[in-house]
């Protein structure tokens, strides 16, 4: 790469973020096409993809060297000291040109190579499928219909060729109405809602100024309420502050005047537009940043940002529009200026509440094809994707996923996914390494052959779901009642720690409950496993030898809890091995004393025996549990008099 | 005689019994013939009562008021409550300060326990047995004791085993404005310093109120005297501001406003997170001291009564195992706040609620179980018990059917025979089916140190007292319990898999010894 002067830089330090002592770890930097790679002496690697730095600061020089600040978009924030400045200076040039792509070309996902072959990255892209989930939907159907007007991408570039339309809506009144539509992005289906026969509908702000209509608008609105047969009013959901929407009427846009339009209830929602979340954001990352932050500091600085008031915002509105849907089932149309950041917000999170489905795994990837990725919300603008607009940026998708963690918070059963999906997917949203968010609208992606050039990243999030896989998950959680009803007043929303202090991990409790419930659930599937194999294998011994089976049973009168493949969380106080168990003991005195005589012969029950401590523990203190063996095996009445003579011989 | 009607006189004890937890204010207000009765209780729990007639209404809230405001400690709940179990194992008698002793007295011979306060004359808030250095003897201690504030001359509150050092409370020296100094007093410090060690004193006070209290005679250790030992001011706040704070702190969660700057400036403004992150840094910075310097640390404020006793004990549950036990938490509260003298009759009055002015009410006791909490939320599985066992202590603290809690000292409770005539809150706890519901069952017993996270994105608001009335918590409680469900599910599939294995085995070492028998008679052949 050209851009790489220096790729390898030794002695550096890796100053701790927020540790007052500035304790440091030295290591060596490496600089490559893809990775920065920094190995400290403990050989624990710190890899950051250069998709993900959002900015880097060479800080004055020190005594100590020319610090170097990396600020990421997945809120890592690492901060190295380079001993000489010229190497600061190299690595610095370097990474402000890796870091911002000047084409989609150069993005990660165009050269990596997960080695996948070509049929199998096929089948990865068709994983979603989004005219399946239409059908789950249950459209088409009496009332809606697959329109092909957009099938070019003539009537609206940044939606997807397949839209839903009400039946009634015929192509001049779609036409006419995308033209009265800011972008030409008209209302098309986003949601149905099979039970309450009601839908959510999404577009763009009306090109209404001050006084102008339109009548094939009014007329496609029309069709929307009236493919209700519930409920013949229609919500009709402004996602923006009154005062946002107002102004945007001197620029010949606006919003719908209740006059015009035949039974439709107006309502605003008051969501900020992506500059003050940008901005709300950036004061958030700076409050959160602070060493030696103290309490009241941090509580003001979360307030003044207003990051917590956004994100009960936007789920407020979810809340409203659910409400609309569930409880009046009345038909409702979001719109906010475009109709990608705000609308997709909405329409995304009011459906997650309303359908089960979304909150599955599959599911959520559904969702965010369908009203985020195929309704063209603009990822590669708004994570910066290219070097662009900075003005363009903005954490939508961010808060979006954090509403939902909030909604996971409050019913921690209700959502098949964990935490670390979620993370993981904004970790991708960002890194560019997959082909899905690349790009700002469908017809983008397909110009750029993603399809064919790029891998997609559901079946790689499918592949490790164990991982995300919430261990408290009920499907069955309210079962005649799938909608949410999230609890949102104020106290309810927490800073997400996890989020914005994921890689500070001296800010997380010690001790997490949540993995261990996620180790113990899927240890449980695997106990459940060697049960039937051992099932299987006590039968296959009870045919062979009735002798046993007396012995058996007379065993399992008094079954003495032997503890094998002890897993980690259980070693508390319990000895290594079980020392009440009489074989054990006995086979490793034998074996002992065959060690210790040099006799050749080992019994055949010792092997066995051997065999199942190894499977124990690989490093298991050999020396300490032979001591405790015969020690204890003093006392053991089971044993004959003979070997335990012997064992005391080997005591001394 | 109480006007109740006797439907009514049974919700309100069965309550009462239930929620352990006396009313303590009611206001009614009526609209036309029913009167409304709002309840607010002491573990912040609000009831409202609708009853039609006003006359009936009014004797209720009437009666209600009086039942709450009780003059006399032994008209008390405690007084009247006879146990439904049966008593295994008597708290009054499970941690005794003797029994203590003999474990300390296993692993060094330099400390004594001294009986000179057995009759309260020297310290009327001391516990009549104290442990002091061995090299003391009783008349230093009597001098010492007219040195410091209350008498509460320096005592053990914690021996470090790993590497025998030690942390001392007392309560301030009386130094007054002209510097009195104490030989004895200086002599008993010292006697806790290995040769050549040097200490730290931890002064809960800021330097700037240190000084302020040499004007009433108090004051702090000065360097000239003190010379082997350094001091460090840690602010904790006390009295009626911590009050304040829990009251606003409350008012805010009560508060179901959509706002969420209003909420989040009403949370600064209580500083009820402040003051937990004050606490426990001084904790960490006694902790520290000891385990990492390897220096012995005397901690003292004013009256080494309340934040003294926060730091203390939250320095041995960051630095003892055993605290983190049942028993040890117990053990550690009987000691560090019982004996030591922790006034809990006046710091525990009113609660939140209260409407009228308490010179002497503060939520100390409540903030080191906010703080004990902040810690197991970090380190979940090294605490035997749960936040439920927590929870109990504070409404226990504040209203309990046991007598464990009333008095202010041990001189009162025993005025007042609280062993011969109330019940001991640990004879109940202490019981097997009681104590289950404490239990954590994560619970995995770590020896080492923990050191808790004390930045302000660590520390969270304990929504288990504070919102507890205030949120939905069924979904919560649910998934606590599937979340058990998966624990017992695990042990009992671990069991099962065991004795499997185990049976195959024995059938295994059966064929095995046919076999060598086999071997063997052939071998005789």
């Amino acid at each position: 790469m050209e851009h790489i002067r220096t790729t390898k830089v030794e002695h550096v330090k890796l100053l701790d973020r927020f540790s007052t002592s500035n304790k440091s770890l030295a290591g060596t930097l490496y600089l490559t096409a893809t990775h920065l790679l920094f190995i400290d002496a403990n050989q624990r690697e710190t890899w950051i993809l250069h998709h993900h730095i959002a900015a880097v600061e060479k800080l004055p020089l020190t005594t100590s060297g020319c610090p170097l600040v990396i600020q990421c978009k997945n809120f890592r924030i690492v901060h190295f000291v380079v001993p000489r400045e010229r190497d600061c200076h190299d690595i610095y040039n370097s990474l402000l040109q890796l870091s911002k792509a000047a084409k989609y070309e150069d993005l990660y996902a165009f050269s990596y190579n997960p080695k996948q072959n070509e049929s199998e990255q096929v089948k990865g892209w068709q994983l979603i499928d989004l005219a399946e989930e239409y059908k789950r939907m249950g459209v088409p159907n009496d009332y809606w219909q697959l329109s092909d007007a957009n099938r070019d991408y003539k009537i609206c570039e940044t939606y997807p060729r397949e839209l839903y339309v009400p039946r009634t809506a015929s192509k001049p009144i779609i036409v006419g109405s995308s033209k009265f539509r800011s972008k030409g992005r008209f209302p098309v289906l986003s949601y149905y809602h099979k039970d309450k026969k009601a839908a959510i509908c999404r577009c763009s702000q009306p090109l209404s100024g001050f006084s102008a209509r339109c009548l094939e608008d009014e007329h496609m609105l029309q069709a929307i309420s009236k493919a209700n047969p519930s409920n013949r009013y229609m919500y009709v959901m402004d996602t923006r502050p009154k005062l946002n929407a107002m102004a945007n009427r001197a620029a010949g846009k606006g919003y719908e005047n209740e006059d015009n339009y035949s039974n439709i209830r107006f309502q605003f929602v008051g969501i900020e537009n992506i500059h003050v979340m940008r901005s709300s954001l950036q004061k958030l990352l700076e409050v959160s940043g602070t060493k030696g932050l103290s309490v009241n500091d941090f509580l003001s600085g979360l307030e003044n940002s207003g990051w917590l008031r956004h994100i009960k915002a936007v789920l407020d509105a979810a809340v409203f529009l659910v409400k609309a849907v569930a409880v009046e089932s009345a038909s409702v149309l979001v719109h906010c200026s475009d109709g990608w950041d705000r609308t997709s917000q909405v329409c995304s999170l009011g459906a997650l509440l309303l359908d089960s489905y979304y909150r599955t795994i599959k599911g959520f990837m559904v969702l965010i094809e369908k009203d985020w990725i195929s309704f063209g919300h603009k990822f590669s603008d708004r994570c910066c994707q290219l070097d662009g607009d900075p003005k363009e940026i903005s954490p939508v998708f961010t808060q979006f996923l954090e509403c939902v963690w909030n909604l996971t918070e409050q019913f921690p059963q209700a959502f098949e996914y964990n935490e670390a999906f979620l993370l993981q997917i904004h970790e991708h949203v960002h890194s560019c390494q997959f082909g899905n968010f690349l790009g700002n609208c469908q017809k983008e992606r397909e110009e750029l052959k993603l399809k064919e050039k790029t891998y997609s990243l559901w079946p790689f999030l499918l592949d490790e779901q164990k991982k995300y896989q919430n261990p408290l998950y009920k499907p069955s959680f309210s079962p005649n009642l799938t909608l949410l009803e999230p609890n949102t007043v104020s106290f309810n929303f927490k800073f997400w720690r996890n989020m914005y202090h994921q890689f500070d991990r001296s800010m997380h409790p010690r001790q997490s409950v949540y993995d261990l419930i996620m180790d113990m659930s899927e240890q449980n599937k695997q106990l459940e496993e060697d049960i039937k194999q051992l099932e299987a294998k006590i039968k296959q011994k009870r045919g062979r030898s009735d002798a046993v089976l007396v012995k058996e049973h007379q065993q399992s009168a008094h079954p003495a809890p032997v503890m094998l493949k002890t897993p980690p969380f259980f070693k508390k106080d319990q000895p290594l091995i079980p020392l009440n168990d009489a074989v054990l003991i006995f086979a490793f005195a034998q074996w002992c004393l065959t060690r210790l005589q040099r006799e050749v012969s080992v019994p055949c029950q010792l092997l066995s025996a051997l065999h199942l401590l190894y499977q124990l523990d690989s490093d298991f203190p050999l020396k300490n549990i032979l001591y405790k063996l015969v020690l204890y095996h003093t006392s053991e009445t089971n044993i004959t008099d003979n070997i335990g003579k012997r064992y005391q011989f080997v005591i001394v | 005689t109480l006007p109740f009607n006797s439907h009514l006189l049974l919700f309100l004890t069965s309550f009462l019994a239930a929620a352990s937890s006396s009313f303590f204010m009611s206001c009614s207000r009526f609209l036309g013939s029913v009167g409304t009765i709002i309840i607010k209780c002491k573990d912040l729990r609000i009831i409202q009562l609708d009853i039609p007639g006003m006359e009936e209404c009014l004797n209720i809230a009437s009666s209600i008021e009086a039942l709450s405001t009780l003059d006399s400690v032994t008209l008390m709940y405690p007084f009247f409550y006879r146990p439904m179990f049966e008593i295994v194992e008597d708290g009054w008698s499970a941690f005794l300060p003797e029994k203590e002793f003999e474990v300390l007295s296993s692993v060094t011979d330099e400390w004594r326990l001294s009986y000179i306060n057995k009759d309260f004359s020297i310290c009327p808030s001391y516990p009549p047995v104290v442990i002091v250095p061995r090299s003391i003897d009783d008349e230093t201690l009597q001098k010492v004791a007219v040195y410091r504030h209350g008498g509460r001359f320096p005592v053990l509150s914690y021996y470090h085993k790993k590497n025998g050092m030690v942390m001392m409370r007392s309560s301030q020296p009386l130094t007054g404005t002209n510097g009195r100094r104490c030989k004895e007093d200086e002599k008993l410090v010292n006697a806790t310093l290995r040769p050549g060690k040097r200490g730290y004193i931890i002064d809960t006070r800021s330097l700037n109120a240190a000084q302020q209290a040499r004007a009433k005679g108090g004051g702090f250790e000065q360097e000239v005297y003190y010379p082997q030992w350094r001091r460090i001011h840690r602010c904790i706040e006390r009295f009626n501001i911590l009050q304040e704070s829990l009251i606003k702190l409350v008012e805010a969660c009560n508060d179901q406003s959509h706002n969420m700057d209003r909420w989040l400036s009403k949370l600064e403004a209580s500083n009820w997170m402040t003051y937990i992150k004050e606490i426990l840094t001084a904790a960490c910075l006694a902790a520290q001291c000891i385990d990492r310097e390897g220096a012995s640390v005397l901690v003292h404020g004013t009256e080494g009564t309340d934040s003294t006793l926060q730091v203390t004990s939250l320095a041995q549950i960051i630095l003892d195992p055993d605290c983190r036990t049942i028993q040890g938490f117990e053990s550690l509260l009987v000691r560090e706040w019982l004996q030591a003298g922790h006034p809990f009759q006046q710091r525990c009055a009113q609660s939140a609620y209260s409407n009228s002015k308490q010179k002497f009410e503060a939520p100390v006791f409540l903030l080191f179980l906010d703080c004990v909490w902040q810690i197991l939320h970090q380190f979940p599985c090294s605490f035997e018990f749960n936040e439920h066992f927590l929870v109990t202590l504070f409404e226990h603290a504040y209203a309990s059917q046991f007598g464990t809690f009333l008095g202010n000292n041990e001189n009162e409770r025993s005025k007042l025979k609280l062993q011969q005539k109330t019940m001991s809150l640990w004879s109940w706890v202490n019981q097997p089916e009681e104590l289950k519901n404490f239990q954590n069952p994560l619970f995995e017993a770590n020896s080492l140190v923990i050191w808790p996270s004390v930045a302000p994105q660590s520390l969270q608001l304990w929504e288990g007292v504070f919102l507890r009335w205030n949120r939905p918590s069924r979904f919560l409680d649910e998934a606590e319990e599937e979340m058990r469900r998966i624990i017992d599910y695990n042990r009992f599939l671990l069991d099962k898999v065991n004795s499997m294995r185990k049976q195959i085995m024995q059938t295994e070492t059966e064929d095995g010894m046919d076999r060598m028998q086999e071997v063997d008679s052939a071998a005789n052949v």
